[in-house]
């Protein structure tokens, strides 16, 4: 008996975690739809009028088409350095492999707002900051370690055989990769492109400082939040959590269910 | 010895892209910095000179050093409070959930990770305002309104907000992977359920346990919406110290100084953790 008790207050204790972690995502989306100025309990009245005016407004719409190029450039380039770095640690073994390794995984762990003023520094130094093409530059960096990792987990699962069998069969290493290794990373290079997506979209310190004056919808949500509060930003907000979270959930869909298929 | 001087232009396309992309664009902007915090400013344009007057007026200036005592201390508690409120969670997932159950778990958790932190930051801020959410439902059951935003608990709540689902994840798949026979052994040569946390569970996931602590604390270090806008910024961390050092007064050098100090700290702390995490306790056999 004492032990059904203690499993009930876990699992409660379980659901109080992912309230506390989704409140924020939940609450910003009803907001969106209220009438009030400043949300509270009760709420007001259902209202689609800060859609109505987000739909209006040309710096929005701007941001959006900004924020797209951002995101999918990014994902596109960092993808593509993510992909040969983890077929470089996958085949290969060289001299300085770790300082190798680390130059690509290191970003992520140095806090964004110093790599958002180096990056500010370094990028205006060489002429090329205050671009929108500044802020994908940079967000590759910053984002090519995740796909690095999405497609080296891929690799991990794949007999090293399986290359080596289409060199015997008179391939060259580039067939090799063209009809053997590419398509078995397939999966995780289109998972790799969502992630990198979601991460850039989201993105602000450093596509804040870089920028220049070509803002990305999270800078413009920034630039509203710092002002008095606008209710405007939840519906921005719910827009921005739709599309991140439906680009995070297509990547893991897609990778794990290659992988629960190729297990069985 | 001829295969090894052949120039392998396969093997270079892969290896080269990112070593080159990365020096140009990682390495180049870092060590460009370090640089810089030498350059001095004069009417308000940056001078390339080579000086340590940045670092003279930073490290000699109380506010700095009260700013550093600051984050360091917030972080770490963020990072500790993360770890400890994850933790019944990740036990319950780990070791009471079913496979399908925790795997569902990790899927949702991976979820807000990704998605706008800035936002979730303003939902908080409405949630925890004087007259939000949360004080609205503790006036029902007649408590409040409490005082939440422009706190150090707004920070904390900030924090929280980024660090718990990794806690969490972390915590969960390093429990998961533990020998569940080792706890059953335990059980059986009768440890009791606390004794058998506190000396088969925790030391059989200490290195993950440690990782997960250290990310906490590196996201909290560095993070300036969470202090800035659930905490007020009445005491300025390091974060936004470099902000306002960089956007009013174009006073790069000296944002530059508080940067490399922070990263020198993060360096630190970092190696510390990872040779603790990789450290065989004395008397332990193989």
């Amino acid at each position: 008996m004492k032990g059904r008790g203690l499993n009930i207050a876990l699992c409660l204790y379980v659901g109080l975690i992912f309230i506390f972690v989704f409140a924020p995502i939940i609450f910003s989306l009803i907001f969106s739809f209220n009438s009030q100025r400043f949300p509270t309990i009760p709420l007001g009245e259902f209202s689609t009028e800060w859609y109505v005016k987000i739909f209006n407004d040309e710096d929005v719409w701007k941001a959006v088409r900004n924020s797209v190029i951002v995101s999918s450039s990014t994902a596109v380039l960092a993808t593509i350095l993510g992909f040969c770095t983890a077929y470089s640690d996958f085949r290969y073994n060289f001299r300085f492999k770790g300082p190798y390794l680390a130059l690509i995984l290191l970003p992520p762990t140095i806090p964004l707002i110093i790599m958002a003023l180096a990056m500010l520094a370094w990028l205006s130094r060489i002429g090329m900051s205050g671009q929108l093409w500044s802020i994908i530059l940079a967000h590759s960096v910053l984002t090519a370690p995740f796909a690095m990792a999405i497609i080296r987990l891929r690799l991990h699962q794949m007999d090293p055989d399986l290359e080596a069998a289409a060199w015997n069969l008179g391939g060259t290493e580039w067939q090799a990769m063209r009809h053997v290794i590419v398509p078995f990373c397939a999966p995780a290079i289109v998972s790799a492109l969502c992630l990198t997506a979601a991460v850039s979209f989201d993105e602000f310190a450093v596509a804040w400082f870089v920028s220049g004056l070509n803002k990305t919808v999270p800078i413009v949500i920034l630039e509203i939040v710092q002002g008095n509060i606008d209710p405007t930003v939840n519906a921005i907000g719910t827009f921005v959590f739709l599309t991140s979270m439906t680009l995070v959930v297509l990547a893991q869909v897609i990778f794990l269910s290659r992988q629960i298929k190729s297990h069985s | 010895m001829k295969g090894q001087l052949k120039f392998d232009v396969y093997a270079l396309t892969w290896r080269l892209p990112i070593i080159l992309w990365q020096l140009l664009f990682f390495v180049g902007p870092v060590v460009y910095m370090i640089v810089i915090s030498l350059f001095v400013v004069k009417n308000y344009r940056m001078t390339e000179a080579f000086e340590l007057v940045n670092w003279a007026r930073m490290l000699t200036r109380g506010y700095f050093w009260d700013s550093y005592a600051y984050t360091l201390f917030i972080a770490s508690l963020s990072a500790t409070i993360a770890m400890v409120v994850a933790f019944p969670a990740a036990w319950t997932l780990a070791f009471r959930a079913t496979e399908a159950q925790r795997r569902w778990a990790v899927f949702l958790l991976i979820i807000p990770f990704f998605t706008s932190y800035l936002v979730r930051t303003f939902s908080w801020y409405v949630i925890l305002a004087e007259s939000g959410v949360l004080n609205a439902m503790l006036g029902y059951v007649g408590l409040g309104p409490f005082k939440m935003l422009n706190t150090h608990f707004g920070t904390l709540i900030g924090y929280l907000t980024l660090t718990l689902p990794l806690a969490v994840i972390l915590q969960t798949v390093t429990m998961a992977n533990i020998d569940k026979t080792l706890i059953e052994a335990a059980r059986n040569l009768g440890c009791k359920p606390f004794a058998t946390i506190w000396r088969v569970v925790l030391p059989l996931s200490k290195t993950g346990f440690i990782v997960a602590a250290l990310f906490c604390f590196i996201l909290a270090f560095g993070d300036f919406v969470a202090p800035f806008y659930l905490g007020g910024s009445q005491e300025p961390t390091l974060p936004i110290l470099i902000l306002d050092t960089t956007k009013s007064g174009q006073q790069w050098p000296r944002a530059a100084v508080v940067a490399i100090m922070m990263m020198a700290t993060l360096f630190t702390v970092a190696f510390t953790a990872i040779a603790l995490a990789y450290r065989t306790p004395k008397g332990a056999k193989a």
